[in-house]
């Protein structure tokens, strides 16, 4: 460079008007600019409700009569002397493990069966995902149709074909109840588990299946030696919504048994919507929320730490 | 690769409106809600209110839709304010008056479960309209059960909208096939246990009764009124505790734990949560129970009506319906009060309540010329100027309730461990004095 250049651009520069900002403030404002409806949801759906729900916790916060005041802590006291409270941490963990294992266990084998396009797997594949179609309460009241001792089909059909002689109370008992559910929810939501591992089978190159083979791998040590490990992240992925998803039951038992007989099949998230808009209670139910995503949060961690892939 | 000529205003522009946007929403939710007490004098007040062509709004729950639309259309087609009638589900009435009520946004008029009316009037809900009331020249002809309810701290806040109340109802077909003599209900709890075990022998599909085994505002509705017959009471004054393990209660609960036992009730009697309560009736699979009155029109002609009685007789019934009254943020008082005396004149009762066979709200018209032609109608408007409406601020914590006390109580007395009555009952108590 010659001093004369310099010198002229220089000059130059000084003759040019000075632009508004410099190139890289620019391209951290467009950032933003693209970012800012994205945190404008977040804020408006996540952080806002977070923070209403906190303060109703610390609140004596009626329903009808709106906030009268902070009085800590005496809405978590309440949580903690409600008589429902550990049946129904109790049950949902029951119910959490009976699902995940059954739909897990389902859309694992379900995917590796129809892995291959043929059509008998294209009809598999179908029959099993229809289901989710269905939102879950329009799921859950199709299933109280069906199960209904008056109005439902299932028993006057199974009567019918002789299958049984009396008719079954569906959700008269507190296990008959349970299962029924399960039941439900294994139908309305193996499909989409299955669909979570078959993209994850399907990522798996087939180099390394023939790898396996060449090492003299028969079928189910490729499966567990091979097939598993790969698959981790979408086992982890399901796993959490899984367990996610069943720790906050509350559609499918409140609708079908309403958390009957007898109180048997109460989920927490039940307890949380009778304290607002049954005891007309706000600042319980927000106590009680803000506890339910704590634990939450632990559980997923814990989660997360076991099922990352251990490289 | 990123262009330097491109224009800086575009994105900056962009960015500012999320943000303001995102600030205005943000500040937006932040407002803290607030109560505003029960307000709004009466002293200008007329018994007829102002017709002048405003526009109202009213809310009414999906129980009740078909009377309150009849009232709403009728007095569209007869007025020049014109009231918008929003119909809610019934299960999301009280979330739905609770959140309105937060945000200062209630409608100039809703109506409410009588249940749920102490609720709302302690919370100052609703204005007050004792004057208005009593400026109505049928004031005391109002089904008092209704004005009763509406009271909080001696001010009157709602008037009658639609009335329900618990009567049995009798299939005479079945009664004559069982040889027992249709025109003669029972008079007793005992009775109705006789006829109920003789329509049971016609076997099959066919059952002597049926109720709500699992329903928790079924059963109060349908088994205090034979608590009230015998003299009895189920709540305190103030209902803030229960009586539900009075002797008179536990004979009660007793009497249909033998008809269940016996296998006198139908099938799917102990699961029923209410929701298809009264549908075997209709379908003439049973012989004798009580529902509620607003089921007249959809019964078969040879159905039977008469008073739900107690043991060893007399006769009550559970008053139940809405109430209407106007919202304490509502700024069309005169108007809103306009259609509130209009309903419970002499034409709205008679032509549009009665015509529909429905009771009426008005003891001087339980007899009307539509009544005259059904005197099924007669017994159940008779009967309901005897009837009670219990009230508590916690009812329907206490009673409503799934997971609540009162389930916990009947099941235990009739179909579990009965001896547990009075510590389930202690229950329901702690829960009604909140």
């Amino acid at each position: 460079m010659t001093t004369h250049s310099v010198s002229a651009r220089a000059a130059a520069a000084a003759r040019r008007p000075r632009r508004r900002m410099p190139m890289s403030r620019r391209r951290a404002l467009l950032g933003w600019a693209y970012a800012a409806p994205a945190a404008a949801f977040v804020v408006l759906l996540f952080l806002l409700p977070l923070l209403t729900v906190s303060r109703m916790s610390v609140s004596d916060w009626s329903l009808l009569g709106g906030d009268k005041g902070l009085n800590a802590p005496d809405n978590f006291v309440d949580v903690f002397r409600e008589p429902l409270l550990w049946p129904s941490v109790a049950f949902t963990l029951e119910y959490t493990v009976i699902v995940g294992v059954i739909v897990l266990v389902l859309a694992m084998l379900l995917a590796l069966l129809v892995q291959e396009s043929t059509r008998w797997n294209s009809v598999l594949r179908t029959a099993v995902l229809v289901p989710s179609a269905l939102g879950l309460a329009s799921s859950s009241l199709l299933f109280w149709g069906l199960y209904s001792p008056n109005i439902g089909p299932l028993n006057p059909i199974l009567q019918g074909l002789g299958i049984i002689d009396e008719p079954i109370s569906f959700l008269g008992t507190p296990d008959a109840a349970l299962w029924s559910t399960v039941f439900l929810i294994v139908w309305r939501f193996t499909g989409f588990y299955m669909l979570i591992l078959m993209v994850g089978l399907q990522a798996i190159p087939g180099d390394v299946y023939e790898a396996a083979r060449l090492d003299g791998a028969g079928r189910i040590r490729t499966y567990w030696s091979v097939t598993l490990p790969l698959l981790r992240p979408s086992i982890a992925l399901a796993t959490v919504l899984s367990v996610t998803g069943s720790l906050l039951a509350f559609d499918q038992f409140f609708i079908l048994t309403k958390g009957g007989p007898d109180n048997t099949t109460v989920t927490i998230v039940q307890l949380i919507y009778r304290a607002a808009f049954q005891h007309f209670d706000l600042g319980v139910a927000g106590a009680m929320s803000l506890l339910v995503l704590a634990a939450l949060l632990v559980i997923n961690l814990i989660q997360f730490r076991l099922l990352r892939a251990k490289d | 690769m990123y262009t330097a000529h491109r224009s800086t205003r575009a994105p900056k522009a962009l960015a500012t409106v999320a943000s303001l946007a995102a600030a205005g929403l943000l500040l937006a939710g932040c407002s803290p809600s607030t109560t505003t007490p029960g307000g709004g004098t009466d002293a200008t007040a007329t018994a007829d209110g102002t017709d002048d062509g405003t526009s109202l709004t009213m809310w009414t729950r999906a129980a009740t839709q078909t009377q309150s639309k009849a009232f709403v259309d009728a007095y569209n087609a007869s007025h020049k304010n014109q009231i918008e009638l929003t119909i809610i589900p019934t299960d999301d009435y009280q979330a739905k008056v609770g959140s309105a009520a937060g945000a200062n946004s209630l409608p100039d008029l809703f109506a409410s479960d009588v249940a749920y009316l102490p609720n709302y009037t302690s919370q100052g809900l609703f204005q007050d309209i004792t004057s208005r009331i009593d400026a109505l020249p049928f004031a005391d002809d109002l089904a008092q059960s209704h004005i009763k309810a509406g009271t909080w701290e001696g001010k009157e806040y709602a008037v009658p909208h639609t009335i329900d109340v618990s009567v049995l109802f009798y299939n005479k077909d079945l009664y004559t096939q069982a040889g027992l003599d249709p025109d003669k209900p029972p008079t007793t709890l005992e009775e109705f246990g006789e006829q109920a075990r003789a329509v049971n022998k016609l076997g099959g599909d066919v059952s002597g009764t049926y109720f709500g085994g699992n329903c928790g505002g079924c059963l109060a509705f349908t088994w205090w009124p034979s608590i009230w017959a015998a003299g009895g009471q189920v709540l305190n004054e103030d209902g803030t505790a229960s009586l539900l393990n009075s002797d008179d209660a536990k004979a009660v609960y007793a009497f249909y734990r033998s008809l269940y036992d016996d296998g006198i009730t139908g099938a799917g009697t102990k699961d029923e949560t209410g929701a298809t309560w009264v549908a075997p009736f209709p379908d003439g699979k049973v012989g004798v129970m009580p529902m509620p009155s607003t089921m007249l029109g959809d019964m078969p002609a040879s159905t039977g009506v008469a008073p739900i009685p107690g043991l060893g007789g007399g006769e009550s019934t559970y008053v139940g319906g809405d109430a209407i009254g106007i919202s304490a943020s509502s700024k069309h008082a005169d108007q809103a009060w306009n259609f509130l005396a209009w309903s419970l004149g002499d034409e709205a009762q008679v032509e549009v309540l009665a015509k529909n066979n429905d009771v009426v709200a008005r003891t001087d018209l339980a007899s009307n010329k539509y009544s005259e032609k059904d005197p099924r109608l007669v017994t159940i408007n008779e009967v309901a100027a005897k009837g009670v409406a219990p009230l508590a601020v916690n009812m329907g914590a206490a009673v409503n309730d799934p997971n609540g006390p009162w389930t916990v109580l009947f099941r235990d007395a009739v179909f579990g461990d009965a001896s547990k009555i009075d510590a389930d009952n202690d229950a329901i108590t702690a829960i009604l004095a909140g």
